[in-house]
């Protein structure tokens, strides 16, 4: 019996850090399809917004809804900036210009954030009740509940945005087509604005979560990473398939981590999901979900 | 003087490598510059307060690197974030071959090149369906795996401690001074660099260069992409392999923390700085990579005078102006400092009369 409940407690706890990497996943599936921009910067976004918080929380001691919705807006802030004067004058270069530039991206956030703050790892003030919840043989940490259920919230009101809302219904033409949605009079350059906000502000929320279970420290930006496997599994450019593959990727990582770290002598958490990445690729290089391209000459 | 037009009789001259006197003597010059540097070292060594020796070492290591990947990215269109990982698994094996097997460094350097090839060849492998984009987060992926690789199998790797590697040596003669690498090393940059510089005018060369503009009318025209596309993986990381092995014996510890994603992207920053598909290009841009640090540790010097608390800063700032370099050159100067280079030097060949 006692493997099942292991077993339980793996999936429950690779669940919450899944919902977090869907969330972050979104965000870059978004600034995918709007603007077809690999964002190798997600992780670091994600950096910035639980070191801010984090500030706002510990040194300035913002009470945490103020300090959370500061930090959402500086997220904006900041993907507006980059938006405007990083990524606007690459459109139209080539693939590995784009790649290439938000890699530099990636390395001027991780130098501004350890100038600041350095590089020890900080304890985040508690957000949600601490205390273990026993059910059966499982015992959770109640965080990594609450942290399942607010990503779940913010897909939701996400899901709810793009749905019914005109800015929503604009992000999505503009991603089937940018030609097609700039001759209806949609603005694509504020859709690609508004693309890289959301990204920044779901990473920021991400930040926040995954700070709040395993403290924050410059490898937060590794969570960025772990999003590669997760929209590569999904399917490149489909919202749901991103989150679907963060739930799946998550589990999968601790499910490895938990059952394979004797056999290759630890760390394997977080070398799985890439060696998951790459047989995808080799057989299912579209994903669940992602559209098929095909070429014909 | 710089002759005012070149007029080829013959196809041989037509297809020469240096084609005016004015170049060849340039290159000669450059070859004596090159022969004679170790003695220039000593005085600059004195003058500037570092070893240029050794920095010039690190330069040709990073040259042969460089044109690897310049190969891949800039001939063929085939962006690698794994080159890195790559140029681990060509010193780690050319430390395996040597301290476990005893065979000498001299068929060790080869066989490193050999088995990084291979390696490479095996993460190229998704380059039949995949493009840029996703080729990327694949190579990018290759990087963790053989980082976890060299990291975890204690065995083999002697893990996080690195293994100790031995100095080559050559007819009893023992290389493993500054001096005597650097001569080992720019030999073999010479040959890369005429390799490479020849490899884009042969067929395979061709084949890249075809894929990289247009692949399907590459392949419409003939070109088997994907043989082409391994191929390049495969010379790419030759390349890389042998600055590995070198590396390897020069530095003489192998240690996983030198082969992480931040060379993979430095490699990438040298070609693009340097300039993408122009063999000088891998060139300027290892000078500019391999530099850049030291340049920057002259105003922290000044400023840590002044402010001794500022060194801390400026510890983690010199990955941020990295990035800051990246980006810009990017957005202001995407074809590298190698067409800079041919603009200053088209605007003074026709100066004061440049209309």
């Amino acid at each position: 019996m006692n493997e099942i409940w292991f077993l339980l407690q793996l999936i429950i706890q690779g669940l919450a850090i899944g919902s977090v990497y869907g969330l972050v996943a979104l965000g870059f599936v978004l600034i995918y399809k709007a603007s077809s921009v690999i964002n190798f910067a997600q992780g670091e976004l994600l950096m910035v917004g639980a070191y801010v918080c984090l500030a706002l929380l510990t040194t300035f001691n913002v009470p945490f809804w103020a300090g959370f919705l500061l930090t959402l807006a500086f997220s904006v802030v900041l993907a507006l900036t980059i938006e405007r004067f990083v990524l606007r004058p690459m459109i139209g270069e080539p693939v590995i210009s784009i790649i290439m530039i938000t890699i530099g991206l990636s390395l001027v956030l991780k130098s501004f954030v350890s100038s600041i703050w350095g590089v020890q790892i900080k304890v985040f003030p508690a957000i949600f009740p601490q205390a273990p919840i026993k059910a059966g043989q499982i015992v959770v940490s109640q965080v990594y509940i609450y942290t399942f259920l607010a990503s779940m919230v913010f897909l939701v009101v996400f899901a709810l945005f793009f749905k019914y809302s005109r800015l929503g219904i604009a992000m999505r033409a503009a991603a089937n087509s940018n030609q097609v949605a700039l001759s209806m009079g949609i603005s694509v350059k504020r859709v690609f604005a508004v693309s890289w906000c959301v990204a920044a502000v779901v990473s920021a929320v991400g930040g926040i979560l995954i700070g709040n279970i395993n403290g924050v420290n410059i490898t937060l930006s590794a969570v960025g990473l772990k999003v590669f496997p997760a929209v590569i599994l999904g399917g490149l450019d489909s919202v749901a398939g991103a989150v679907l593959g963060g739930l799946i990727i998550g589990i999968l990582e601790n499910l490895s981590g938990g059952y394979l770290d004797h056999f290759f002598g630890g760390g394997v958490k977080e070398v799985a999901p890439f060696v998951i990445l790459v047989i995808i690729l080799m057989i299912k290089p579209y994903g669940l979900f992602g559209t098929e391209e095909i070429e014909r000459v | 003087m710089q002759q005012c037009g070149i007029f080829h009789e013959t196809y041989q001259e037509d297809m020469a490598v240096f084609q005016t006197p004015f170049v060849k003597t340039g290159m000669a010059l450059l070859f004596v510059f090159l022969l004679i540097f170790p003695w220039i070292a000593k005085p600059l060594n004195a003058a500037l307060r570092t070893n240029t020796l050794y920095l010039m070492n690190l330069i040709g290591i990073y040259i042969i690197g460089a044109h690897g990947l310049n190969i891949l990215t800039g001939f063929t269109g085939q962006i690698s974030l794994g080159h890195g990982a790559f140029m681990g698994v060509g010193a780690y094996s050319s430390a395996i071959l040597t301290v476990k097997l005893g065979i000498p460094f001299w068929f060790s350097l080869p066989l490193a090149g050999l088995i990084t090839a291979l390696v490479g060849m095996v993460f190229g492998i998704p380059s039949l369906r995949l493009k840029g984009l996703y080729l990327a987060i694949a190579t990018m992926a290759a990087q963790f795996i053989i980082e976890y690789g060299m990291r975890n199998w204690t065995g083999l790797t002697g893990g996080s401690t690195g293994m100790v590697v031995s100095s080559p040596s050559l007819f009893g003669f023992a290389i493993d001074s500054d001096r005597s690498y650097y001569y080992l090393i720019y030999t073999i940059v010479i040959g890369a660099t005429i390799y490479t510089k020849n490899l884009t005018r042969t067929r395979p060369g061709r084949a890249f260069v075809a894929i990289r503009d247009r692949y399907l009318a590459a392949e419409v025209i003939g070109v088997n992409v994907w043989l082409y596309r391994i191929l390049s993986f495969g010379v790419s990381s030759f390349m890389v392999g042998i600055a590995g092995s070198l590396w390897a014996h020069y530095v003489l510890v192998v240690n996983d923390e030198a082969f992480g994603i931040w060379l993979s992207v430095q490699y990438l920053a040298m070609i693009i700085i340097g300039g993408m598909g122009h063999v000088l290009g891998a060139i300027y841009g290892a000078i500019f990579m391999t530099l850049l640090p030291i340049l920057l540790r002259i105003p922290e010097h000044a400023l840590t005078q002044v402010y001794p608390g500022i060194f801390a800063i400026f510890q983690s700032l010199t990955e941020g102006v990295f990035g800051l370099i990246i980006i810009l050159f990017l957005i202001f100067e995407p074809d590298g400092l190698a067409a800079r280079w041919h603009t200053i030097k088209n605007y003074w060949k026709l100066w004061p009369f440049s209309y």
